[in-house]
């Protein structure tokens, strides 16, 4: 089902409100059939680019091209794109059968065939028993694969989530999480999936967009994301890793592959710090350093090698790397 | 805990129920007297019940006739609904979006509620006189002087009056869904719109479907205000009466219960007008509920 005329490209993309830019001129191209994340804190720009795409804020300048067509004036119900909102936006009035068959009504479908086509698509979804409740009758996930159909009832080329995740507990999360991948790849069109997360990102994406202050900062999949981080920003905001100068350079090195020592190394680049704190995690330990130039600076050590020779807090530590394991930033 | 109740709670208790009886004690007062027997006077004790006063109440008091008050409050009290739900609703939705000037007309119909009463009703009323004048003026240079003879005022129940009971509703009217609306999640007409609905089926199947019950609170109060409203239509009101003013001035020169029968008929036509909203609401739930 994949379509190779369904590729969405971005080209130098603005989005300016009043005085303040919140995306600035970005170019993106998602192939067809791949779950693309757009990854960055909460300001960057990554819900207004989504929202650009769906058609409910106009482009200040460039464009958005889906397939051969040019989508960036279109009205949105006319781009091929389907969004499925944060907190999914069922309509709470309707029951969920009418929530899916709402753009077959607004097209002037007869009852039957929209409400087959309906009980079709939530059959698909697994939730065909569920057609006559009325959406606070669901619970967070079961609002999600609703939330779904009604998005697949206009046939879109690309689906178009923003935070969906957000709005379900942590364990629950984490499967719906895994549906939508499911999905994705049962479905074999683009998803475009905005986030803050980074686990969210990693567990899902083909390619991952990490913005910052209405630019992109980086465009990867996530194994080549997280070793080898465009900027100090993208390491910083991925996590795991540490950033530090090294012969004038920022450099940046992946926590888990530092190490610690009581007597410093006679080859190899390290720096002298203390730890600061030491927090079990269970496979691992993270153990907190203190250096006056390094922010943020910790480690993990695995669980056997912490407890062979435990660190107490307040000890003075040598934190070493091998050379390969070292990546210059930008 | 051990389940007693502090002093504080028979103190507040006790003031609630005098705060009730204060509320409802006068309605139910007049409510009993209406039944008071043919030979009972307008206070208690009830000299025997029966519907006496009733029966006078519709044979007409004096010169007056009550029957045809009731039907043009009714009227003006439909009609004023009617233009507050219409004209609130629609003055919320485009409050919505950046309205120019949108400051100033929020102030200028707020301030017609912190503007007394009686005042408004004056302005109104003198305003009309002006009008009259400058028509008279026009048919006696135009030369019809049929319609000089027979022109009187153009003050009357559906022209001054009936702007005047909107000075009164549609402030309430527009307060009430502007707080509906800063509680409306917008992101329900972005869904709409994402699946094809145009922006009046997006009011049609989604928006007013939300906010109905608010518009039904919206009718109901415009309802209530018209029908018992005295201040603002007592200077505007033209040749015709309301029942409330009628009403006003038949405690002046009426010493009989007839006043309390029709006390009780207006009071229950309130009630009949509330019932028939809620019924009407709770059916539109029950039937969009079954739907589907």
């Amino acid at each position: 089902m994949a379509h190779k005329a369904s590729e969405l490209e971005l080209i130098k993309l603005s989005k300016r409100y009043g005085q303040v830019t919140a995306v600035d001129a970005i170019d993106l191209s998602i192939p067809s059939g791949s779950y693309c994340c757009l990854l960055g804190p909460s300001g960057c720009g990554k819900t207004s680019t989504l929202r650009m795409i769906a058609g409910h804020e106009t482009a200040s300048d460039g464009d958005i091209l889906l397939g051969d067509r040019n989508i960036t004036l279109l009205p949105a119900a006319e781009r091929g794109t389907a969004m499925m909102f944060q907190s999914y936006a069922l309509f709470p009035h309707l029951s969920v059968l009418d929530n899916v068959a709402f753009s077959l009504k607004m097209k002037g479908v007869p009852t039957a065939e929209r409400h087959g086509r309906a009980q079709a698509l939530l059959e698909r979804v697994a939730m065909g028993q569920y057609a006559r409740r009325k959406p606070s009758e669901l619970s967070g996930g079961q609002q999600q694969r609703v939330a779904l159909a009604r998005a697949l009832i206009t046939e879109p080329r690309v689906l178009l989530l923003d935070e969906p995740l957000s709005a379900l507990d942590p364990f629950l999360r984490i499967r719906m999480r895994a549906e939508l991948k499911r999905w994705q790849s049962e479905l074999g069109f683009s998803f475009v999936h905005v986030t803050h997360s980074q686990e969210e990102a990693m567990a899902l994406a083909d390619q991952v967009v990490v913005m910052n202050a209405g630019r992109i900062e980086q465009v990867a999949t996530p194994h080549t994301l997280f070793n080898a981080p465009a900027s100090e920003f993208v390491a910083r905001f991925i996590g795991g890793h540490n950033v530090l100068e090294a012969g004038g350079q920022k450099i940046s090195v992946r926590a888990d592959r530092m190490r610690l020592a009581r007597t410093a190394p006679t080859e190899g680049a390290s720096v002298a710090a203390q730890v600061a704190a030491v927090e079990y995690q269970g496979t691992y330990v993270l153990v907190e350093l203190a250096h006056a130039a390094i922010s943020e600076f910790s480690v993990v050590v695995p669980e056997q090698e912490f407890f062979a020779a435990p660190w107490q807090a307040g000890e003075s530590v040598h934190v070493s790397w091998a050379s390969a394991d070292a990546h210059a930033l930008a | 805990m051990d389940g007693k109740r502090s002093p504080g709670f028979y103190a507040l208790a006790a003031f609630f129920g005098l705060f009730l009886l204060f509320l409802y004690g006068p309605t139910i007062t007049i409510f009993v007297l209406s039944f008071q027997g043919p030979e009972g006077g307008l206070t208690f004790p009830l000299n025997g019940l029966s519907l006496h006063w009733f029966h006078e109440l519709f044979k007409g008091i004096g010169v007056i006739d009550i029957g045809s008050a009731l039907l043009r409050s009714f009227k003006l009290g439909l009609l004023v609904t009617t233009l507050t739900v219409l004209l609130a609703v629609s003055a919320a939705l485009a409050f919505r979006k950046s309205l120019r000037g949108g400051g100033a007309l929020f102030y200028v119909t707020v301030a017609s509620l912190i503007m007394p009463s009686i005042i408004v009703s004056l302005g109104i009323g003198l305003s009309f006189r002006l009008l009259d004048g400058a028509f008279k003026h026009f048919f006696e240079w135009a030369g019809w002087l049929d319609l000089l003879d027979s022109f009187n005022t153009s003050m009357g129940l559906y022209t001054s009056a009936l702007g005047a009971q909107l000075t009164w509703t549609l402030p309430f009217g527009l307060l009430i869904m502007f707080a509906v609306f800063n509680r409306f999640n917008a992101a329900y007409e972005e869904a709409a719109r994402d699946l094809g609905a145009t922006p009046w089926q997006t009011l049609r199947h989604v928006v007013l479907p939300l906010i109905g019950p608010a518009v039904v609170g919206v009718a109901m109060f415009g309802f209530t205000l018209s029908w018992d409203e005295i201040a603002r239509s007592s200077q505007a009101i033209g040749d015709l009466n309301t029942l409330p003013l009628e009403l006003q001035g038949l405690t002046t020169t009426v010493t009989t219960p007839v006043i309390y029968a029709l006390g009780t008929i207006t009071t229950l036509v309130s009630f009949v007008v509330v019932a028939l909203a809620l019924g009407l609401a709770a059916l539109g739930r029950r039937r969009t509920g079954r739907r589907g």
